[in-house]
C-alpha cells in the first residue's frame, strides 16, 4: 500500500470475497480505483466482474471483506446510502415515468423541489445530446436513447463514482463504437471515476485509463492498456487480451530457445524468404495453412516444423503487396524482445 | 391456419350453442323481471315494472345487498394488502419455509367451503371467543381472497424485472420510497385485476358466509336463498339478478380494457 501522502482511493476493496451457496464468485479481491479514473473491469461471463461492480454498487453483501468508498467503510451500507450510481446493461428505466421524469427521479428522491429538478433534469439530457424527448417514454425510444437517458439519469445525481455494467452490450456495433466516444467525452467532462465492465476487449482497450482482467473470480492482471497487450502475465490475458501466440515451456525450449513458456503477437512476427539466421532471433520454416484477407491486413496461419500452428497478422503496406498463398512454404522470425514470458 | 368449409361451419354452430347455452337462461331472468305472472308464466302473459319497484322499495333487500357490498370491500381490502406484501416476500427474498408458505396461501381457495365454514365458526366462537358479525364474515372470506391478489401479485412481481427496483434503491431511494414510486406503479392493473376477482369471490360467496355471519346479519347470495321459494317474493329475485348481471359487466369490461391496453403497450 502505498503511504500517507497518497491520495485517497475513489474505490478500496480489501480481501473480498462472494460466493452463492457453493459457487465462488470473487476469491478474495484487492482492488485499488483512482480517483478521476477510467477503469474497466474485462472478463468472460462468470468471472466476477459483474458481481464485483454489484458488490461496490451495494446489491450484493460481500461474503467477507470491506469496501471503502473514498476512505470511508461502506461495507454494510444500503445501495441508497453510497454515492456510487450505477448504469445497468439493460438500462432499467422506470417504463411509466417519462423520460425527463426517470432523469429527474434521483433528485426526487432527495426532496429537490419540481422546478429545479426538471431543470437540472433538463441539463443532463442535454448533455447525452436528448433535448426534445423529455416528454417520451423509454418504450417510445430506440435503444441508444434508452442508454443515454440511462446515463443522463446516474449523473444528475452527481455521483463520485459512476458504475456501468455492460452498458454498449445490446448495441449495435456502428452505435457503440459511437457511444464509446461519447462515453469517454463524458467522463473527461464530468471528471469522477468510472467503473466499466465489459467481456469487450476492445472496448476495454480503447475506452480505459487502466484495465483489470478477471478469470475465475480472481484478478489476472491490472494494468494500462498497453501494458496489457504488451506485455501480459499469464497465459489467459495473452489470450484474452488480442490474440497471442503461447509457446509452452518445452516448446519455447525448442524452437525459440527460451527457458521459459512464453508470447508473442501475431503482428510482432516476420515473414522471412530464407532460413538465414538472425540475431537475438529466431527462424522457423514453416507451411502456410490458411491465408485470410481482411482488407488493411492478412492473417496467416502457418504451420511450423513439428506441427505447431501459429497466427501471423501482416499488415498491408504502401507499394507492392506480396501475396500469400496456402500450401506455400515460408519462413518466419520471432525477435527475443518481442516475447513476453509468462506465468502458468 | 386454414380450416375447412365443413369445420369453420361446424365450429361456428358449436360456438353459438355455448353461448346460447349461457346466456339464454340470463335473458329468460331478464324478461322475468318484467313478467306480470307471480309463477313466472312461459311465454309472459304480460309485461309489467311492479317488481322493480317492489325491489327498490325493499328494505330487507336493501340492507342485505349494503351487507354484501362492505363485506366484500372489506374482504378485499384485507386481500390486497397482505396479498401484495405476500407476494413481494415471496418474490423477492429468500427465508427458510417459502415453500411451504407459497402452498399455504393458495391452498384455502381448493378447501371445501363447508370446511373452511365449520373450521372459522369454532375458531372465532370457541378458540377467540368472539361475537359473529359482519368483520367475521370479512376476515372469512380474505382468507381465500388473498389468493386472487397473491396469484395476480405474483405473476407481474417474476416477469418485473428486480433491476428497476435496484436503480430506484441506486438513485437514493429508500424501500418505502421505491415501493411507492417504482413497484407499485408496476402493480396496479394486477391489483386491479387481483381485487376485482376477490370482490367477486366474496359478492357472492354463500357456504363460508353460512358459518361466520351473526344472527341478523344477511348478505345478498343469503337473501336470494331465501327469497327464491317464497311467491311473493320470487319475481323480486330475478330483478336483483338483472341488477347483478349489468352490474358485474362494468368491471369486466374495464378488466378487459386494462388487459388491452398493456398488450398493446
Amino acid at each position: 500500500m502505498a503511504g500517507n501522502s497518497a491520495p485517497i482511493a475513489a474505490i478500496e476493496l480489501v480481501g473480498v470475497s462472494k460466493s452463492f451457496g457453493a459457487v465462488t464468485a470473487v476469491q478474495n479481491l484487492d482492488l485499488v480505483i483512482n480517483d478521476g479514473e477510467f477503469f474497466s473491469m474485462l472478463g468472460p461471463s462468470g468471472s466476477g466482474k459483474t458481481t464485483v461492480l454489484r458488490i461496490i454498487a451495494g446489491f450484493e453483501p460481500a461474503t467477507s471483506g470491506t469496501v471503502l468508498l473514498a476512505g470511508q467503510d461502506v461495507t454494510s451500507k444500503a445501495p441508497f446510502d453510497r454515492d456510487v450510481n450505477t448504469v445497468f446493461q439493460d438500462y432499467a428505466l422506470f417504463p411509466h415515468m417519462t423520460v425527463l421524469e426517470n432523469v429527474a427521479y434521483g433528485l426526487r428522491v432527495r426532496g429537490i423541489g419540481k422546478s429545479e429538478r426538471n431543470l437540472q433534469a433538463l441539463e443532463a439530457l442535454r448533455m447525452v445530446r436528448l433535448e426534445g424527448f423529455e416528454d417520451r417514454k423509454p418504450s417510445e425510444l430506440s435503444g441508444g436513447q434508452r442508454q443515454r437517458v440511462a446515463l443522463a439519469r446516474a449523473v444528475v445525481v452527481k455521483p463520485k463514482v459512476l458504475l456501468l455494467d455492460e452498458p454498449l452490450g445490446a448495441l449495435d456495433l456502428k452505435l457503440r463504437e459511437q457511444m464509446q466516444i461519447e462515453l469517454k467525452e463524458l467522463q473527461r467532462k464530468l471528471g469522477i471515476t468510472f467503473i466499466f465492465v465489459t467481456h469487450d476487449q476492445e472496448e476495454a482497450l480503447t475506452l480505459s485509463d487502466r484495465v483489470a482482467v478477471f478469470n475465475q473470480g480472481r484478478i489476472e492482471q491490472i494494468g494500462t492498456p498497453r501494458q496489457l497487450y504488451e506485455r501480459p502475465e499469464s497465459e489467459f490475458v495473452a489470450r484474452f487480451v488480442g490474440t497471442s501466440n503461447i509457446f509452452s515451456e518445452s516448446e519455447a525450449a525448442s524452437l525459440l530457445a527460451q527457458p521459459e513458456a512464453c508470447s508473442v503477437r501475431p503482428e510482432k512476427i516476420e515473414m522471412r524468404p530464407s532460413s538465414q539466421s538472425q540475431k537475438d532471433a529466431s527462424v522457423l520454416p514453416g507451411k502456410i495453412i490458411e491465408s485470410i484477407y481482411i482488407g488493411s491486413a492478412t492473417r496467416l496461419i502457418i504451420e511450423i516444423d513439428g506441427g505447431k500452428k501459429i497466427s501471423v497478422l501482416r499488415q498491408a503496406s504502401a507499394g507492392s503487396e506480396t501475396n500469400f498463398d496456402r500450401g506455400q512454404q515460408v519462413f518466419i522470425e520471432i525477435r527475443n524482445a518481442d516475447l513476453v514470458p509468462i506465468k502458468k | 391456419m386454414r380450416l375447412s368449409r365443413t369445420s369453420k361451419w361446424i365450429l361456428g354452430v358449436v360456438t353459438i350453442v355455448t353461448l346460447a347455452i349461457i346466456y339464454l337462461p340470463l335473458s329468460v331472468v331478464l324478461v322475468n323481471s318484467f313478467n306480470t305472472s307471480k309463477n313466472m308464466a312461459w311465454p309472459p302473459p304480460g309485461l309489467t315494472l311492479d317488481w322493480w319497484q317492489k325491489a327498490s322499495n325493499s328494505s330487507g333487500l336493501m340492507a342485505a345487498l349494503s351487507t354484501s357490498v362492505m363485506v366484500a370491500l372489506g374482504a378485499t381490502a384485507i386481500a390486497l394488502v397482505l396479498g401484495t406484501l405476500l407476494s413481494m416476500a415471496l418474490a423477492r427474498y429468500k427465508f427458510f419455509g417459502k415453500q411451504a408458505v407459497s402452498l399455504l396461501v393458495v391452498l384455502p381457495i381448493a378447501l371445501p367451503g363447508i370446511v373452511t365454514g365449520i373450521a372459522l365458526n369454532n375458531a372465532f366462537r370457541t378458540v377467540l371467543g368472539w361475537n359473529l358479525s359482519i368483520v367475521t364474515i370479512m376476515v372469512a372470506h380474505a382468507t381465500f381472497c388473498i389468493v386472487t391478489v397473491y396469484n395476480n401479485v405474483m405473476a407481474r412481481l417474476t416477469r418485473m424485472h428486480p433491476n428497476l427496483e435496484e436503480a430506484s434503491a441506486d438513485l437514493g431511494a429508500g424501500l418505502w420510497t421505491t415501493f411507492r414510486l417504482v413497484t407499485f406503479p408496476q402493480l396496479g392493473s394486477a391489483l386491479f385485476a387481483g381485487g376485482l376477482l376477490a370482490f367477486a369471490l366474496s359478492f357472492d360467496e354463500i357456504v363460508v358466509t353460512t358459518f361466520t355471519a351473526g344472527s341478523g346479519v344477511q348478505t345478498l347470495p343469503i337473501w336470494i336463498l331465501e327469497n327464491m321459494f317464497r311467491p311473493n317474493q320470487a319475481p323480486v329475485v330475478n330483478v336483483v339478478a338483472v341488477v347483478l348481471v349489468v352490474v358485474s359487466v362494468i368491471p369486466i369490461y374495464f378488466a378487459q380494457r386494462l388487459a388491452g391496453s398493456e398488450q398493446r403497450r
